[in-house]
């Protein structure tokens, strides 16, 4: 349900944590002036935070890392908190996460620190109405735009407006988190360089469990395990997509992600669904996760799918599930 | 060649080496692709010898889409390489000032190659260079190829603050930095240019050629140049 197209004041941050970004699904047509995509960088996270709020699939969110964030509601307002597990309060009482909620003006919503996965998303019912880049309200860091840049104290950020509560709050279904509980496995289209890389590194690439480093930003994460023995050299740049695992002279993969550079000369074995691209990007350092190939038609059904539960089902009478149209 | 590169996106390869002659055979197809306004297609990232097709999955598949793309390329291997140079490939010119002043490697370039500060300079603005990529930065244009007696390569430890303007040259390739930013080109002078901003975006697209003409101090700082 979209509000009257009027702008309320939404929430002031109060305090952003170690970082938080507003976010949507990223920039499109503009790679060729040498600008990243950005976007959030866990597709499923986001899609649920405001599928319970029936927003528009774009609708700009705050990804926030690691949690230590706070705001107050500056209006009425309704949201939603997906992503890791954190304790959540309102006014200093607790609150569930994966659910929609009515906030108060005046209303103080603490999100505390992330446990076993580092990506929070909180959505607000018609989006935040933060400024636009290139036809997006991604901030993408890195690019050193003028005002593009992470949530700061004292941050205003409207909504669409809202009137009243209404309806019962929703409640997502165990499929919403379940898939994050998993053994991180990652999902691998072969592409690139597939066929210069030595058929024994790429089965230690399906073979080996890699730990996410310490480095690992939005432009991507590195990864430790068993280094390939033996990659490719380097290779006249070429265009290169988030998802993509580059492997430079060291045999350790780094797999690019939302505000990954758009040309490179590593080489590359393959490219990560968007939807696994999420589940990496959810893992603290240390964690391990695995690769496994799969073929682009999977992926681009399993990515269809997706966009179609997002589109096509409906909430219940009384918030608790959603059925197809 | 169409091959797949990742859920969203296709890769065309024109060549394995890099080639002056690429770039507009490159060009040429990206036009033909713009010229059909297909919903599908999201934006196209030239390269050197390949041609990026980012493309909506939820709206066609891989399949279809190396079906529609590939009548698109063949047509470009025959004909028209002639016509693209006629229809799209820009001449601009970009004004530098070559000093010691804006140029912190200009002096060792032209040691490192036996050559005089003034005659890295003749050569540097005597040919026409090929844009090949946008990338690194936005808005930085990956040029080439200089002359080889100008060649050099990169600084061992990068600069962590290039300022903007800054003219670098980096094996065979040059390239103006758009903004302040880290970077490790040899740099030999300074362009007043606005190559980035965030309305008209890039100035320079791959498939442009480029010829760097010199300016004095005066008409850098008059052009807007800080130094």
């Amino acid at each position: 349900m979209k509000g009257l197209g009027a702008i309320s004041p939404g929430l002031r941050v109060i305090d952003p944590g170690i970082k938080a970004t507003i976010q949507d699904l990223g920039r499109k047509g503009i790679r060729h002036h040498g600008l990243a995509r950005g976007g959030v960088l866990d597709l499923r996270s986001a899609a649920w935070a405001n599928k319970l709020l029936d927003n528009d699939r774009n609708a700009a969110c705050v990804e926030i890392v690691l949690g230590g964030f706070r705001a107050e509601a500056l209006s009425a307002c309704e949201v939603s908190i997906t992503g890791a597990r954190a304790d959540v309060t309102v006014n200093g009482k607790p609150v569930e996460m994966w659910q929609s909620l009515f906030l108060a003006p005046g209303d103080e919503l603490a999100i505390g620190h992330a446990r076993h996965h580092r990506l929070i998303y909180l959505a607000i019912r018609g989006g935040f109405e933060t400024k636009e880049w290139f036809g997006s309200r991604s901030v993408v860091e890195r690019e050193g735009l003028e005002g593009c840049g992470p949530l700061q104290p004292e941050d205003e950020l409207p909504a669409d407006s809202f009137d009243a509560p209404q309806g019962a709050p929703r409640i997502a279904p165990p499929q919403a988190w379940q898939w994050l509980e998993c053994p991180p496995v990652l999902g691998l289209i072969p592409g690139y360089q597939f066929n210069q890389f030595q058929p024994a590194d790429l089965r230690r690439l399906v073979t080996t469990e890699y730990a996410v480093s310490d480095e690992s930003d939005r432009m991507g994460y590195r990864l430790a395990g068993t280094p390939m023995a033996d990659p490719p050299p380097g290779i006249v740049s070429e265009g290169i997509v988030p998802g993509a695992i580059q492997v430079p002279g060291d045999g350790q993969p780094i797999a690019l992600l939302a505000d990954c550079q758009t040309i490179g000369g590593y080489p590359k074995p393959g490219v990560i669904t968007s939807l696994d691209c999420g589940l990496l990007a959810q893992q603290l350092p240390g964690a391990r996760v695995r690769f496994e190939w799969t073929d682009v038609l999977s992926a681009q059904n399993q990515r269809r799918l997706f966009e179609r539960h997002y589109h096509q089902t409906v909430w219940s009478e009384d918030g608790r599930s959603l059925h197809w149209r | 060649m169409i091959e797949a590169a990742g859920e969203d996106a296709l890769l065309i390869r024109f060549g394995d080496a890099i080639d002056s002659a690429l770039p507009a055979k490159i060009a040429a197809v990206c036009q033909r692709i713009e010229a059909l306004e297909l919903p599908w297609v999201i934006d196209l990232v030239p390269s050197y010898t390949t041609l990026q097709v980012l493309y909506d999955p939820i709206a066609i598949n891989v399949l279809d889409a190396k079906a529609r793309l590939r009548p698109l390329v063949a047509q470009s291997s025959s004909a028209d390489k002639t016509n693209a140079e006629a229809a799209g490939s820009r001449l601009i010119e970009l004004p530098v000032y070559y000093s010691e002043e804006t140029g912190p490697d200009l002096a060792w370039v032209a040691e490192q190659n036996g050559l005089s500060i003034q005659q890295v300079i003749d050569r540097h603005t005597a040919d026409t260079y090929q844009v090949y990529a946008i990338g690194f930065a936005p808005g930085f244009g990956f040029m080439g190829q200089v002359d080889p007696s100008i060649a050099c390569p990169r600084k061992d430890t990068p600069r962590t603050k290039v300022p903007a303007g800054s003219v670098g040259i980096a094996n065979r390739q040059t390239a103006v930095y758009p903004k302040v930013s880290p970077g490790g080109w040899q740099l030999i002078g300074r362009c007043p240019t606005v190559l980035f901003d965030e309305v008209h975006l890039s100035l320079l697209k791959a498939g442009d050629r480029v010829r760097f003409v010199r300016i004095s101090r005066e008409e850098y700082l008059a052009q807007g140049g800080e130094l």
